[in-house]
């Protein structure tokens, strides 16, 4: 035991990607060179910024170290879309892989590819479908209940914070060691010891556990919130359906995490302690491994898509001007899909040896998870129905994910059949079919949020015509990259292959590689509509507040919304209050008195707590032991030393919330009301002109 | 910040505190609620736990099982410590309730805290008798499984232990403020949470295992 | 004051005497083997109930209704992933065998 042994445990000189591609320059070591590279380069470019900008402290005091739940909501949203770059990324290198790779070794080596599949799945599924959906959840719920803020504002600093320590550590397997090549679902007995000594499944591990924690609290947070924070009159048939989709995600959260959390740590426990949960000899079990990390897979696909569906309600309702056709349906609906999600899980290992009986139990559980969202898309069809429907970004994305998303639950009715599932197992046809559900289910719907809730959070719209653009690059190139992938996978072409053999599929790989494409296009023209709308905000303002016409409470105060949300706290008497208000000249109306209100004051913990469990983890990985316990000592004594301060609020006098709300009714005034055909133009202020 | 119910009453259960002002009332309600849902969270982890275990129960590969290992007396009198820890923790409760003095619940809150180190003291011995007789967890998928089963409690009661210590400092350093009430409110669910954990292995490791 | 210190006596008195009767069981083989599990999880049930009632203070009180709710829910889910586990886990290890 050497001095440098115990200070750097597994780090050497060949850990780091750049000396691996100097050593041995093949195409592939190049590729995860010049990876890293971007990832260091890209790191240094931005901390090279801030400095010379000088924006460190604007950073740290207005932004990092804030407990309110919007700006904490905007952060996750901005590290997911990062985090995004990348793993799209990724797919377009493995898709570009497959199409030069028949009878051809191709671009990457098949070690280089399994770590590209691995990386994409785990960065997709933890730090950018359910990044983006928190961060939509924390800055939209809390304004449509009528609260100040969610229930605890601090641990939701601390959940942001464990989030993107994950995501720091997978950015950081970039650069130092290789990530695992046992796919996101990091199944042993591949990734045990015996077969993998590496750090791989380590970062895996910790770099997943870190987001469950995470995922964890935000959860408890949420329901909480929806439980204990709704203003007064806001019952429960009275929330709006996104608030409902959130309090069902966060219940799967609280209820999905501890299984996953069971899995990696036992697998930690097998890895580290020389256990033998998964291991093949000596009484170990990898079927227990599987069933666990499906008992948390299966709700996390809902987690996934449960919020988006929550989206699809509020935009469809919004640019149809009607109220919600079905909403009881809906409610119910959401929460039985909630439920259903917890009874289907071993649709993910039909093939692994259970009797048939066991087999056509859960594949029945799983078609009828098909009724429930069948009544959701027969809703919103309706609530579309007479309406005055404007086709604007969102609604678009809306009309492409009802569209989509019925092909994709189609394909999931085959796989649900366990001698249909036995023939396209593991092929490119499940492959498609997931995508089929978590790009239209997901994406579109968080792309549909983004467009709609961005005037409320920025004050000004967002470019229309790059939209439609960022529009007809997506949903084309979802059927470019995927539909070719249901045919290979139907004629037995297995997934996460490095290398084809059959010239025949040439066309097919084609087909999608120019998909990928048009997909990172889409992501692409995304950036560009930010841009130009910031560059154009001086036309696209909204500071009324409810650019378009629409229905919830989050619409009734200004954009961007103050600090502390509700000048005074709504009274709610029905369904869609804000819509009501308009209705009856009740909104826009200064209150009887103006009261103090307390906020939490900013607080550094969540940050350092965040980077500590980091340093904690990073050690784990490195076998750096003085690291992780130093890690971990330093996120206990932070949150030690918290519990001690008592000053953690702050008061924001009656006469600075006059003032302001004061101020925003005098641009109400002077706004003029915009009927929806003009929506779109710059004369829209956030006033929206009742037509009765 | 305002805390707003739909209902006035109090939604909470946990601890009755139905002699509180109303203010105290509605802040302990949500933070005690959120506590309560993770400790289901908590539970939730410790069902697969249990589940894993009862998979891995005939996991042997050859090694020690229950029937030489596991000590009946060290498991009832482990369980006598701990059940009587959850009592002395009620007492704690009774004296913030009902203002008794800090000294009371300070004295109530060392009864626990022994009690609860001297619970730990017996598990871990038990555990190196297990090592010392070779039974350890890199043996067999079995002793895995008890090891983490049955050493997530006893590290749960670690985190206990300290809780209660600082609760203890900070019940020196404010008094029993409205903050370290509603801790020692949380603190109590938790200890008493982890007997009724506690409950369920004795029974389903313990009892069983002794019982063949 | 009186009746709290009532509540919590007769939780730790049930709780003992339930935890006696279960070692007893085991200790003196008053049962066969299974017969004795089956005694010994219905006692556990009880006494997390007897826990559950004096030591949490969870009623069936409307005022506590968010609460029960909760424990029944998780109780469900924990019933769904335990006994979906057990059936599942050992439905392959009796094709295996």
């Amino acid at each position: 035991m050497t001095f440098w042994h115990i200070l750097l445990g597994r780090l050497t000189w060949d850990s780091l990607v750049f000396v691996e591609a100097w050593r041995n320059p093949t195409i592939s070591e190049i590729i995860g060179g010049l990876a890293g590279g971007v990832a260091v380069l890209g790191a240094a470019l931005l901390f090279g910024l801030i400095t010379i900008l000088g924006r460190w402290r604007y950073l740290w005091t207005v932004w990092l170290t804030s407990l309110d739940h919007k700006k904490i909501g905007i952060m996750y949203m901005v590290f997911a879309v990062i985090m995004l770059c990348r793993a799209l990324i990724e797919a377009v290198l493995m898709r570009t892989q497959q199409a030069i790779a028949i009878n051809n070794p191709g671009l990457v080596a098949p070690d280089h590819f399994a770590q590209l599949f691995s990386t994409h799945g785990t960065i997709m599924v933890f730090f950018v479908g359910m990044p983006l959906l928190t961060g939509l959840m924390n800055f939209v719920m809390p304004l449509q209940i009528g609260s100040r803020d969610v229930a605890f504002p601090y641990m939701n600093s601390i959940s942001l914070w464990l989030t993107v320590g994950g995501g720091i550590m997978m950015m950081a397997s970039l650069v130092v060691g290789k990530f695992s090549t046992g796919g996101w679902s990091g199944y042993p007995p591949y990734t045990e010891l015996a077969f993998n000594g590496g750090v791989g499944p380590d970062y895996w591990i910790w770099a997943v556990s870190l987001s469950s924690l995470g995922a964890m609290m935000t959860g408890i947070n949420f329901a909480v919130t929806v439980y204990k924070f709704r203003s007064p009159g806001m019952r429960w048939m009275r929330l709006p359906l996104f608030t409902w989709t959130t309090l069902c995600t966060a219940i799967l959260m609280i209820f999905a995490m501890p299984p996953l959390t069971v899995a990696t740590l036992l697998l930690a426990a097998d890895r580290y302690l020389g256990m033998h949960f998964f291991t093949n000899d000596l009484g170990g079990n990898v079927m227990n491994f599987v069933n666990l990390f499906w008992l948390f897979g299966h709700p996390e696909v809902y987690i996934l898509i449960l919020p988006a569906f929550g989206v699809y309600s509020e935009v469809v309702s919004a640019f149809s001007s009607k109220e919600l056709y079905g909403y009881t349906s809906l409610v119910i609906a959401t929460m039985v899909i909630a439920i259903l999600s917890f009874t289907v899980w071993l649709h993910h290992f039909f093939t692994m040896g259970q009797s048939a009986g066991v087999n056509s139990f859960f594949g029945i559980a799983t078609m009828l998870i098909g009724i429930p969202t069948g009544v959701k898309i027969y809703d919103w069809i309706w609530t579309m129905f007479w309406g005055e429907v404007r086709f604007s970004t969102s609604m678009l994305f809306s009309i492409a994910f009802m569209i989509t998303f019925v092909i994709g639950g189609m394909t999931g009715i085959i796989l649900a059949t366990p001698p249909l599932d036995y023939l396209v197992h593991n092929t490119l046809f499940l492959v498609a079919h997931f995508h089929n559900m978590l790009i239209p289910g997901t994406l579109y719907g968080v792309i549909a949020g983004y467009y709609y809730w961005f005037p409320k959070a920025f004050g000004f719209r967002l470019s229309e015509k790059w939209g439609r653009i960022a529009f007809v690059c997506w949903v084309p190139g979802f059927y470019l990259a995927f539909m070719p992938l249901y045919v290979m996978g139907a004629s037995g072409v297995a997934r996460r292959t490095q290398e084809l053999f059959d010239p025949a599929l040439r066309p097919w790989v084609i087909a999608a590689e120019i998909g990928a494409l048009l997909l990172l296009a889409g992501l692409a023209s995304l950036f560009i509509q930010l841009y130009v709308s910031i560059r154009q905000r001086h036309t696209t303002r909204v500071p009324v507040g409810d650019p378009w016409d629409a229905r919830g409470l989050e619409w009734s105060m200004s954009a961007p919304p103050p600090e502390y949300n509700f000048a005074v706290i709504p009274q709610v008497s029905r369904r869609d209050p804000f819509h009501w208000q308009k209705i009856n000249n009740g909104a826009y109306k200064p209150a009887d008195h103006y009261r103090d209100i307390e906020v939490p004051k900013n607080s550094m913990c969540g940050v350092l707590i965040g980077l500590g469990m980091t340093a904690c983890f990073t050690g784990l990985v490195w076998h750096m032991w003085w690291l992780a316990v130093c890690g971990f000592t330093f996120s206990l004594g932070t949150a030690i030393a918290r519990s001690f301060m008592r000053d953690v609020r702050r008061t924001i006098p009656a006469a600075e919330v006059e003032a302001q709300h004061r101020r925003w009714l005098e641009t109400t005034a002077a706004a003029l009301p915009i009927p929806r055909h003009l929506e779109m133009t710059p004369e829209n202020e956030g006033l929206a002109k009742w037509q009765g | 910040m305002a805390r707003l119910t739909t209902e006035p009453e109090l939604r909470h259960a946990g601890l009755n505190l139905a002699d509180d002002p109303r203010e105290v009332r509605e802040q302990v309600e949500s933070d005690v609620f959120g506590f309560w849902v993770f400790l289901m969270s908590d539970a939730v982890m410790f069902a697969l736990l249990f589940a894993v275990y009862g998979t891995m129960r005939h996991a042997t590969a050859g090694g020690p099982g229950p029937e030489q290992e596991f000590k009946f007396h060290s498991a009832f009198w482990e369980t006598a410590l701990l059940l009587t820890s959850s009592f002395a923790y009620g007492m704690v409760s009774l004296s913030m309730k009902h203002a008794r003095g800090q000294l009371w619940l300070a004295l109530w809150l060392g009864i626990t805290f022994c009690l609860g180190a001297g619970f730990l003291k017996m598990e871990i011995h038990d555990f190196l008798t297990m090592f010392h007789d070779g039974a350890t967890p890199e043996r067999s998928g079995y002793l895995s499984s008890f090891f983490v089963l049955v050493g997530m409690h006893g590290f749960h009661v670690l985190s206990g232990l300290t809780w209660i210590l600082l609760m203890g400092v900070q019940l020196a350093v404010f008094g029993p403020d409205d903050r370290v009430k509603v801790n020692l409110i949380r603190l109590g669910l938790f200890w008493h949470f982890l007997d009724l954990i506690w409950v369920v292995i004795f029974s389903v490791v313990y009892l069983e295992g002794l019982s063949l | 004051m009186r009746r709290d210190f009532i509540t919590y006596c007769f939780g730790y008195l049930a709780a003992l005497s339930l935890t006696g009767i279960a070692f007893a069981c085991v200790f003196y083989r008053l049962l066969p083997p299974v017969q004795t599990f089956a005694l010994v999880l219905v006692l556990a049930l009880i006494q997390v109930i007897v826990h559950m009632r004096c030591f949490l203070h969870i009623s069936l009180k409307r005022s506590a209704r968010a609460d029960l709710q909760l424990i029944l829910f998780s109780a469900m889910i924990i019933l769904l992933m335990v006994g979906g586990t057990l059936v599942v886990l050992f439905n392959l290890s009796a094709r295996m065998m």
